[in-house]
C-alpha cells in the first residue's frame, strides 16, 4: 500500500474532478482506479466498499469515503485550504456552493441529446454571466484570493468553474475583468500550472466513449433532459 | 435587531428545513421572514442581500448567509454537532450528505407529473429501503451507541430523524425492517429540544399540500 489516496471513478471528469483539482492543488499525489465494466462495480459493490453503492469513493488515510462534498472537505482541512476559522470557513461554503451550483449544470451536459445541449449550453451561459461570475466579480474587486487574503478552496474550484464554462462559451469571460486576472493568477500557481499542463491526471472534455462507458456500468442515465 | 438569526425562506420545509432542525436541536431561537410572492423575493434580490440571488438565506453573526450546506455546516459547527475531530467530521458528512440525497427525492415527489408519481414513489421507497435505512441501521448495529458518531449527538442524529419522519409520511410503515431505527427514532425524538421541536406550534413545518405547488414554482421559477 502505497499510502497516496486512492481515486475510484470512471475515466473521466463527473462528479470526481473537483477532488482530483484539490488534491493537485494542494501537492497531493494520488492514484486511480478506473471503473470500465459493469464487473467492476458490481465487484466494488459486492465487497462493501460503497457506503451507498455509489462512486466516487476514495480510500484515504484508513477510510472509504463516498460523497463529493465530504470528501473535498476532508481534504480541504487536512491541507489547510478551508481557512483559518469558522468565520472564513463559511465564507469558503457558500462560495464554492454557488461554483458546484454552477459546475452542476455542466456534469450531465455529455448526456443530453444534440438539440438539449444547445439549450443548455445557453443556460450554462445565462446562469455564469448574470448569476455566478458577477458574484465572484465583486468579491474579487478588493483582493487576490476569494477569502482571507490566501489560497484556499474557494479559488481551486472558482478556477475549474471559469475554464469549464469556457469550453462552452470561449469569451465568457469578456465582461469579467477580476475573473480574468483571477484565471491568470491561480493558473500559475505552481502545483495548479502543473495540474493544467499535459500529461497530468487532470480529465478531458467528455465524449461519447466517456457517456458509454458510465451507462454501460451504472445502467442509468439513458434519458437525460436540459434545465 | 434582536441578535437571533433571521431565516428567509417560503413558508415550508424546501432547503430551509434542515437548518430549522438544527438550530432547535441546538436550542438557538430564531425569526422567519416568509417569501410569498415573487415580490418579495425581488426585492431580497435588489437590495443586495442574496449572493446567489437566491433564498434560503440566514442572517447570523452579522453575516447573510447563502447556500443550505454553508449555512447547516456553520450552524452545527458553532453549537458543537458537528463531532470532536476531523474524522468524525468526515464520517458525519457522508452520513449526511447520503440523507440529504434520500431527501431530495422525498420532496421531489409533489413535483413529479402526475405520470410519472407513481414510478417516483416505488424508485423512492426503494432507495430508502434498500440503499440509504440499511447503511444507518448497520451504523447503529456496529457500535451499539445510541447515537450515529463519537457517542454524543450530533447533526448526523438531527438530520437522520428529519429523513426518517418525512419517509414515514411518505409510506408509514417504512421501518418496518429496521428496528434500529425505530429506536433511535424514539430516542432522539425525546431530547428536550428536539421533543419541543416535534410538537404542535414550534416552528417546524408541514409537508407541502399539492395544491401549494403552483405556488412555489411561481415563485422560484
Amino acid at each position: 500500500m502505497s499510502g497516496k489516496p486512492k481515486l475510484y471513478y470512471f475515466n473521466g471528469r463527473g462528479k470526481m474532478e473537483p477532488i482530483r483539482w484539490l488534491l493537485a492543488a494542494a501537492g497531493v499525489e494520488f492514484e486511480e482506479e478506473f471503473l470500465e465494466t459493469r464487473e467492476q462495480y458490481e465487484k466494488l459493490l459486492q465487497g462493501g466498499s460503497l457506503l451507498f453503492q455509489q462512486v466516487p469513493m476514495v480510500e484515504i488515510d484508513g477510510m472509504r469515503m463516498v460523497q463529493t462534498r465530504a470528501i473535498l472537505s476532508y481534504i480541504a482541512a487536512k491541507y489547510n485550504l478551508y481557512g483559518k476559522d469558522l468565520k472564513e470557513r463559511a465564507l469558503i461554503d457558500m462560495y464554492v456552493g454557488g461554483t458546484d451550483d454552477l459546475m452542476g449544470f455542466i456534469l450531465m451536459f455529455p448526456f443530453l441529446s444534440a438539440e438539449d445541449k444547445e439549450k443548455q449550453r445557453a443556460f450554462i451561459v445565462q446562469k455564469a454571466t448574470s448569476r455566478y461570475f458577477p458574484a465572484y466579480e465583486k468579491v474579487l474587486k478588493d483582493r487576490d484570493f476569494l477569502v482571507g487574503n490566501s489560497f484556499s478552496w474557494a479559488d481551486v474550484h472558482l478556477l475549474e468553474a471559469i475554464l469549464m464554462v469556457e469550453e462552452k462559451k470561449s469569451d465568457v469571460l469578456s465582461g469579467f475583468p477580476q475573473l480574468q486576472a483571477f484565471k491568470a493568477r491561480i493558473s500559475s500557481i505552481p502545483t495548479i500550472k502543473k495540474f493544467l499542463e499535459p500529461g497530468s491526471q487532470r480529465k478531458p472534455v467528455p465524449d461519447d466513449k466517456y457517456v458509454e462507458t458510465v451507462r454501460r456500468v451504472l445502467r442509468m442515465y439513458y434519458d437525460v433532459k436540459a434545465n | 435587531m434582536s441578535g437571533k438569526p433571521k431565516l428567509h425562506y417560503f413558508n415550508g420545509r424546501g432547503r430551509m428545513e434542515p437548518i430549522r432542525w438544527l438550530l432547535a436541536a441546538a436550542g438557538v431561537e430564531f425569526e422567519e421572514s416568509f417569501v410569498e410572492k415573487k415580490d418579495d423575493l425581488t426585492k431580497l434580490q435588489k437590495d443586495g442581500s442574496l449572493l446567489f440571488q437566491q433564498v434560503p438565506m440566514v442572517e447570523i453573526d452579522g453575516m447573510k448567509m447563502v447556500q443550505s450546506r454553508a449555512i447547516a455546516n456553520y450552524i452545527a459547527t458553532k453549537y458543537n454537532l458537528y463531532g470532536k475531530d476531523l474524522k468524525e467530521r468526515a464520517l458525519i458528512d457522508m452520513y449526511v450528505e447520503g440523507m440529504f440525497d434520500l431527501n431530495e427525492q422525498l420532496m421531489s415527489y409533489n413535483f413529479q407529473p402526475a405520470d410519472k408519481k407513481e414510478q417516483h414513489f416505488a424508485n423512492v421507497v426503494d432507495k430508502a429501503t434498500n440503499r440509504y435505512f440499511p447503511v444507518f441501521e448497520k451504523v447503529l448495529k456496529d457500535h451499539g451507541q445510541d447515537f450515529l458518531v463519537g457517542n454524543q449527538l450530533s447533526r448526523a442524529d438531527v438530520h437522520l430523524l428529519d429523513t426518517i419522519l418525512m419517509a414515514e409520511e411518505f409510506k408509514p410503515d417504512i421501518l418496518a425492517k429496521f428496528p434500529l431505527l425505530q429506536s433511535f427514532k424514539a430516542r432522539i425524538s425525546n431530547i428536550p429540544t428536539i421533543k419541543k421541536y416535534l410538537q404542535p406550534g414550534s416552528q417546524r413545518k408541514p409537508p407541502i399540500r399539492p395544491e401549494e405547488v403552483p405556488k412555489v414554482i411561481a415563485i422560484f421559477y
